[in-house]
């Protein structure tokens, strides 16, 4: 047991430092389609711990939502747009040493905050189990009108995305 | 709980200061797009950990992540769709050529 | 007792026609005329069966209160006795004949129907002052005749002599009627009524209270002063031969008929005050004297048509006060009415020479007898009237006047005053032959007929200058002397063949030699004028009077004038313009402060949040991640500020 402890947290730890490396791919490259890529694999690496955490589900529900839908969408934009050519051109603008500089900073202070910060652990959150069940009378029960108002927004938002996205009709006219 | 929880704190953290780092320096829309879904997921592993480590209902993290990735995509959904609407009118997905809102 | 008809209605219909004409003439034009004479000639139908009633025995007054001064009402109404009724039967009559003649003369004039406006306001004040009943109406009707006399003889403005003839007119007939209401207003303090009723029954009446005789000759003295103004009596006589530059109907009307006749009225009216102040009568009489001798003495030499008859209207004016001053009303009244027919007819024939040839020169004119025979043979009936031959109206009620002195034992009045009837022959008929008679002595001068419109009204007066002084002449048995004196209760003479046959004999010789003069040795005239020269010089400039007063008062006042106009301009305008100056100066003061502190604070205001602003603005880049860093930046610096804490 200890041994597969041991395992599992070196294989954790593995997983996070290989997230954090995509990470820094997706915003260090200059490639764009490179950097998509990149961030389907911290997505990826992402779902890996949540099943680390005892989430299946919600590592499903990444894997399908964001690397199946939301991935594709942006490598098609990607493609959309990216035909502007030259890959010399330079991805980050001027700001970003003060930047650096700044999200250091805060990493160190949060982080020391963090580390600090006595978290309550409670034996009982950790040892229970999260059936797919009962997230499902949870999401249809407590919070259930959540849910609904998400769903109205989720097809606002998509019906607002076609309208935007559109070729104006007026433009292309006889005119 | 196999680590603790201050190290997948302090995991998202630096994910999450990755994504900033994206969001504050990248010229292409697209990749500030990117960076924030990095963000976001860093906001979603401090659900999960959280959820896992309180005595609160344990399904509660996880339905309010499932949310954010809701949100997440359709703002992802919207977001692209601007981009694309902007790249028809200005031919130009940088952000630094669309300062027009300035002194 | 109250008339039959509203008496108001004679005045106040020639002044509904100043009304309409005065506000709509330029729309009325011509027919503005006919207004004035019908209302003329409406008013002229309502008169005369009134005055033919007064002349029956009957008496009008009525009165109505108009406001109260204290105790003391003051009364507007009218009065019609014999005396008013009389001058209104003139007035109406002359008046109107004036305005039928008026309507030919003045044809064409660019002010056409201003003068028929003028024409009846003045118609109206002479009418008021006619039949008023009391001073204050008197006054103001008076008062509105020398505006009217004012506004017409400087009809012409254009012309500097006629606007100079106006002021000159209007200023010394002002200094008369400071006089008349300095006059009545003392007599309203003595016996503390105007109305001339009951000032007559109050004088005549004496004895309940005893009057004071000073203030009486006081107010009377004063009054008179009013009539010496009006009706151009020696001191202030000099208005009215510059008046002639008026047109001619209106020196006809206002300074030959009746306002001038007005004076003479004024003092008629107050006959009874005249006679209760006897200090006053002889100064009266020597006016009069003075005036009708001298007058005649500068008609001799005069060379202007019109200024001939002024002079000569002068003198008539003078021989009625004569008349008056020897307490013959009815003498002097008589000659009043006489003497505006024939004078109004004389200047209406004057007014149709100057029509026919544009000269007013007499030394321009002769034979015109051929070409304007109408103007002729009545200006020849009105001169003879007014020299005086037997039966026209002039020697009935000249010889009227001369049998008062006469008899009245006033011998060097009756010597002064037969002198100056020779006089009037010689000047009248010296005018006659140099006029119509001998040869056109100015080729350029082309003679016409003047239009009926003008004759008749010169026949229509010719008529009357005949048979007008038929009621006060021995046929009638001298009607209108017993009318007046009726009235007044003033004495009567027998009529005097000596006095008739001396009047006779002046006027007859006085022809005879302008006749001789004139017309047969014409070489006289000028060696009488060379060997008499300082008296023809003085009878030329009319005895130098406009150059005495030019000198003695005109320049005086001219020097406190110029003296006050020093004064203001240096000193007023001085302390004017210093304010001025001083406002000017502070405001360009108070201009650089605003300019410069103002202003200054102000742009400094705007400079400075601009010159803030141009660091702060660079916030502003329109780069949204720059926002989004300094959100970090404030992040950070909420984190460190919560670790110091902790």
């Amino acid at each position: 047991m200890e041994i597969l402890e041991l395992f599992s947290k070196i294989g954790i730890y593995a997983t996070m430092a290989l997230v954090l490396v995509f990470a820094l791919g997706v915003v260090a490259l200059r490639n764009l389609f490179h950097c998509a890529l990149c961030l389907a694999a911290v997505l990826i690496g992402t779902a890996m711990i949540y099943v680390a955490l005892h989430a299946e589900f919600l590592a499903a529900v990444q894997i399908l939502v964001y690397v199946g839908a939301v991935m594709t969408l942006v490598i098609f934009v990607i493609m959309l747009t990216e035909h502007l050519g030259g890959k010399t051109i330079r991805q980050t603008n001027r700001q970003s040493p003060a930047a650096i500089i700044g999200l250091s900073g805060i990493v160190v202070l949060l982080g020391t905050l963090l580390m600090k910060t006595p978290w309550p652990v409670t034996a009982k959150a950790l040892d229970a189990k999260v059936s797919v069940m009962s997230l499902g009378k949870a999401l249809m029960g407590t919070y259930a009108f959540p849910f609904e108002v998400i769903s109205v927004i989720l097809i606002a938002c998509l019906i607002g995305a076609i309208v935007i996205a559109k070729k104006d009709v007026s433009e292309k006219g006889p005119s | 709980m196999i680590i603790p929880l201050q190290h997948i704190l302090i995991f998202s953290l630096l994910l999450f200061a990755t994504g900033l780092y994206g969001v504050l320096v990248r010229r292409n829309i697209i990749g500030i797009l990117i960076s924030i879904e990095l963000m976001l997921n860093a906001a979603n592993l401090n659900l999960i950990a959280f959820s896992k480590s309180t005595s609160l209902a344990p399904e509660t993290g996880q339905i309010f992540a499932i949310f954010v990735i809701a949100i997440a995509a359709t703002a992802a959904a919207v977001g692209l769709a601007i981009v694309l609407a902007l790249y028809r009118v200005r031919k130009t997905v940088y952000t630094d050529e669309v300062n027009l809102l300035k002194w | 007792m109250v008339a039959p008809i509203p008496v108001a209605l004679i005045p106040l219909l020639p002044f509904a026609a100043f009304a309409v004409n005065i506000l709509a003439g330029r729309w009325l034009k011509h027919r503005a005329a006919w207004l004035s004479v019908a209302t003329s000639t409406l008013a002229c139908a309502l008169a005369i069966p009134l005055c033919w009633q007064v002349f029956r025995g009957a008496h009008f007054a009525h009165q109505a209160t108009w406001l109260m001064l204290g105790e003391v009402p003051l009364q507007f109404g009218y009065l019609l006795d014999p005396l008013s009724s009389t001058l209104l039967f003139m007035v109406t009559i002359v008046g109107t004949l004036i305005q039928v003649y008026a309507m030919g003369y003045m044809r064409g004039d660019p002010r056409y129907s201003r003068f028929f406006a003028y024409v009846s306001l003045f118609m109206a004040a002479m009418l008021t002052v006619v039949i008023s009943n009391n001073y204050l109406l008197f006054f103001m009707a008076w008062e509105i005749m020398g505006l009217c006399s004012y506004l017409l003889i400087g009809f012409y403005f254009e012309k500097d002599s006629a606007a100079n003839a106006c002021k000159k007119a209007f200023l010394t007939t002002r200094v008369g009627d400071i006089g008349f209401l300095i006059g009545f207003l003392t007599l309203f303090a003595a016996i503390g009524t105007l109305n001339f009723s009951e000032m007559n029954s109050i004088i005549s009446g004496a004895g309940a209270t005893p009057l004071n005789t000073t203030l009486l000759s006081f107010a009377a003295f004063f009054i008179f002063c009013g009539t010496i103004g009006k009706s151009a009596q020696f001191p202030l006589h000099v208005w009215l031969p510059d008046a002639m530059e008026g047109p001619t109907p209106v020196s006809a009307l206002i300074h030959a008929a009746t306002m001038v006749a007005a004076g003479v009225f004024l003092v008629a009216r107050s006959f009874t005050l005249f006679a209760a102040a006897p200090n006053v009568l002889p100064v009266v009489t020597a006016i009069g004297t003075i005036t009708a001798f001298g007058a005649a003495f500068i008609a001799l030499t005069q060379h202007d048509i019109k200024r001939v008859l002024a002079y000569s209207t002068i003198s008539q004016l003078g021989y009625m006060v004569t008349a008056l001053g020897l307490s013959g009303l009815g003498a002097g009244t008589f000659h009043l009415i006489t003497h505006a027919f024939f004078k109004a007819l004389l200047f209406l024939g004057a007014g149709s020479v100057i029509h026919g040839t544009h000269v007013q020169d007499i030394r321009e004119m002769g034979g015109l007898f051929k070409k304007m025979p109408s103007t002729a043979v009545t200006f020849i009936i009105a001169s003879l009237a007014l020299a005086g031959i037997p039966p026209l109206s002039g020697f009935w009620s000249k010889d009227e006047i001369l049998l008062t002195a006469f008899a009245s034992g006033h011998t060097f009045v009756f010597g002064v005053l037969l002198l100056t009837a020779f006089m009037t022959a010689f000047y009248m008929f010296r005018l006659i032959f140099l006029t119509f008679f001998g040869e056109a002595r100015n080729p350029k001068v082309h003679a016409h007929e003047s239009p009926a419109l003008m004759t008749l009204p010169l026949w229509a007066l010719a008529v009357g200058s005949v048979v007008i002084g038929i009621p006060g002449s021995p046929f009638m048995h001298h009607w209108f002397q017993k009318f007046m004196a009726h009235a007044s209760h003033y004495p009567e003479y027998e009529p005097s063949l000596f006095v008739m046959a001396c009047s006779i004999a002046a006027a007859v010789a006085g022809i005879l030699l302008a006749g001789v003069v004139y017309l047969k040795q014409k070489h006289w005239a000028e060696n009488t004028a060379k060997a008499f020269r300082p008296l023809y010089l003085l009878s030329f400039n009319k005895f130098y009077i406009d150059e005495l007063y030019s000198a003695y008062i005109v320049k005086p006042f001219h020097a406190i004038g110029r003296i006050l106009f020093g004064f203001d301009e240096t000193v007023v305008d001085g302390a004017v313009n210093g304010t001025g100056y001083a406002t000017m100066l502070l405001s360009r003061i108070k201009n650089w402060i605003d300019i410069h502190i103002v202003d200054g604070f102000v742009n400094f205001t705007g400079a400075f949040a601009y010159f803030l602003n141009s660091f702060t603005k660079r916030l502003q880049t329109g780069f949204i991640q720059n926002y989004l860093l300094i959100v970090v930046a404030a992040v950070l610096a909420f984190l460190i500020f919560e670790l110091k804490s902790i």
